[in-house]
């Protein structure tokens, strides 16, 4: 998956070493720049959110994002005060852009958890400057997604009592029998565990923000949130085993996540969703997806505001590689989806199998296929993993591809019934879009926010990076008896 | 009290050290010369301070090990009591207790109590949110959270002594010995 790891510093024993392995660790870049100190990090890093000029193209891009916000917000007016007859879903196509996006963006939020827990569980240097921005992600990505279902219910203030175990006036109960209350406990817990895993990330550098502010205004705000971290060392030990254990708990959370939402599917009996193999196939796409993210916000926000020597190529050619290996597990999954259809000796799959790729919809199929299985095999080249420029439109179009199968595995399995007498055709309408295009408003709105407002990149971590953060040494005492 | 007058005034004597080996170093040296009321302060997680400071475990994996069995055992038991006791359906002929589709809801369950208890775990046993504290005192400490790091010995230790500890501590070759006001 990732370059093997390898100390910072003093390059291992050479004399064990090929002259081809010497060459490759040559070619491989650091995950920080040399040079850089305790000090120079944290100037950097912090300076971002201290400096008092906001550069011209950050308030460029949030007017942007912002007006796509305001888009959203017209929607949700419309939607509550209409109903949901203004979307263009309707018998048989039940299931549209809601759940659509709604996997899109949740998928997209699985990357920032592998990041940052899973990487940290493998012991992966280079996940230190990617982790706390991809985290933000995480979160922005989920509340994107957790909007969905609440308004596709139509009146969410009424739905409260069959989404969440409360005891109300009517004592009913949700009925926990149905992978669609699962989504509920999985996609709130996740949204809760990756608050306290990025707030606990935080705190430390929020106190770091606290000591260095020169603004009465920013020192209080930033000391109210750093809770009076002082950098103690009993207080470091405790915080270190949460944060192992916070990683742990989260790796199989993040796994489940992706599952359940699958299991809305794998768990129903329409051709096209009924398999066995789709929590593996999903999440594969989730943190496929997730990173072609990760890449579309990395690559601008370095360019911007400088940062190639903390997140380096390493960052960029790693990413690219988990990209490709997981790209590739989801064209495994659509070679599976085929044979299972045609295996299955089932009438009704296999009709969705031809009706997918020649049916009326047939088009987006093959440019899913072209994106995802196809164009991703350009990631095998290094001098494609070296053209940044080329990596985002990539990344973007990845994030097509990824959104183009779930529409394909939606809508084009509903379209078609089991009887012609109730096929029909789905077409979005501009409340649609507005809901689409206004999450990703959201989304970059609260991005661009967070990019100016709190350190884009783990500031305590980093310094950990820098070389004269080893104890020279160890903890031995001999010397000093 | 067996503390002369003046020593009760102050928190404690911190030293400042511009790296994480001195600091250590210094740390062993503290231990080994007896004093046991002391901490360090640094700009991140240094783990050979554990032994230098000779830290005890802590009880947080225990905690979050309690919070998991607490959030598993409630989500199971809201599942099945919401299904078989007070609110029983007949969901496709399934036996009310139906256990492998409660399986989702008490995994998630569980992971939500161990983070819960894992985080506030953490905070309680640090004594945080916590605005004030003596070592916010000292002029340089600002940068603990920077680039610099500090080995501070409290006044209620009992070998503690103004002076004695002042110039054990400028022995260790610090940056800088302050005063930290209580």
């Amino acid at each position: 998956m990732a370059a093997p790891q390898q100390p910072l510093q003093a390059p291992p024993e050479t004399g064990s070493m090929t002259a081809a392995h010497r060459e490759l660790l040559a070619r491989t870049p650091d995950v920080i720049a040399p040079g850089h100190t305790f000090g120079s990090v944290t100037d950097k890093i912090s300076g971002i959110v201290l400096t008092h000029r906001t550069p011209i193209g950050w308030f460029l891009g949030f007017a942007i994002a912002f007006m796509f916000l305001t888009i959203l917000n017209l929607t949700i007016v419309k939607l509550l005060f209409t109903g949901i007859g203004i979307w263009g879903n309707n018998i048989p196509v039940g299931w549209a852009f809601d759940i659509i996006n709604f996997v899109w963006w949740i998928g997209i939020g699985h990357a920032g958890t592998l990041i940052s827990a899973i990487l940290l569980l493998f012991r992966q240097q280079w996940r230190t400057s990617i982790n706390r921005f991809a985290e933000a992600m995480t979160l922005f990505a989920v509340a994107c997604a957790a909007m969905f279902p609440l308004l596709h219910t139509g009146r969410p203030w009424v739905a409260a009592y069959w989404l969440f175990p409360y005891p109300n006036t009517m004592q009913l109960w949700p009925q926990f029998r149905s992978p669609l209350i699962w989504d509920v406990f999985a996609v709130s817990t996740y949204f809760t565990v990756s608050l306290l895993f990025w707030f606990t990330g935080l705190i430390p550098d929020l106190a770091t923000l606290r000591d260095s502010a020169q603004s009465k205004f920013a020192q209080r705000i930033f000391g109210v949130l750093a809770l009076g971290w002082r950098g103690s060392a009993r207080h470091w030990q405790r915080y270190e085993t949460i944060y192992l254990l916070l990683a742990g708990l989260s790796t199989p959370l993040v796994l489940s996540v992706h599952t359940v939402v699958s299991f809305d599917f794998a768990v129903s009996e329409i051709p096209g969703w009924h398999a066995t193999f789709f929590p593996p196939y999903f999440v594969a796409g989730a943190i496929y997806s997730g990173f072609a993210m990760v890449m579309t916000l990395a690559i601008p926000m370095r360019a911007a505001f400088k940062l190639e020597d903390l997140i380096t190529m390493r960052h960029i050619h790693n990413m690219t590689k988990i990209m490709l290996a997981t790209g590739m597990i989801v064209a495994y999954a659509y070679v599976n989806e085929v044979f299972y259809a045609w295996y299955s000796g089932n009438l009704f799959e296999q009709f969705m199998m031809t009706n997918r790729q020649t049916g009326p919809y047939g088009p987006f199929y093959w440019m899913l296929i072209a994106i995802n299985a196809c164009m991703i095999q350009l990631f095998w080249f290094r001098s494609v993993r070296d053209n940044v420029v080329l990596l985002f439109i990539l990344s973007l179009l990845v994030n097509v591809g990824m959104w183009l199968e779930r529409f394909v595995i939606i809508v084009v399995s509903l379209h078609r019934d089991f009887l012609p007498s109730s096929w029909g055709m789905y077409a979005p309408t501009k409340w649609d879009f507005g809901m689409f295009t206004g999450t990703i408003g959201l989304f970059l709105s609260l991005f661009f926010l967070f990019v100016r407002l709190l350190p884009a990149i783990s500031i305590f971590e980093v310094r950990t990076l820098v070389p004269e953060a080893r104890v020279k040494g160890g903890s031995t005492t001999e010397h000093l008896l | 009290m067996a503390h002369a007058p003046q020593t009760e005034m102050i928190h404690g004597l911190m030293a400042e050290f511009d790296n994480p080996t001195d600091l250590v170093e210094a740390a062993n040296r503290a231990r080994l010369a007896g004093y046991k009321a002391m901490d360090a302060y640094t700009p991140f997680p240094i783990e050979e301070l554990d032994d230098a400071l000779g830290l005890k475990k802590n009880p947080l994996p225990l905690i979050v090990l309690l919070g998991g069995i607490f959030g598993g055992g409630g989500g199971y038991y809201l599942e099945y009591w919401t299904q078989v006791v007070t609110w029983p359906m007949n969901i496709g002929g399934r036996p009310f207790h139906s256990w492998p589709h409660f399986i989702p809801v008490t995994f998630e369950c569980t992971v939500l109590g161990a983070s819960l208890a894992a985080f506030v775990g953490m905070l309680a046993l640090n004594g945080l949110p916590k605005p004030y504290h003596p070592v916010f005192n000292v002029q340089a400490f600002a940068r603990a959270s920077r680039d610099r790091f500090f080995l501070c010995i409290e006044s209620t230790d009992p070998k503690f002594d103004r002076y004695a500890t002042e110039s054990f501590l400028k022995d260790l070759h610090p940056l800088g010995v302050s005063e930290v006001a209580a």
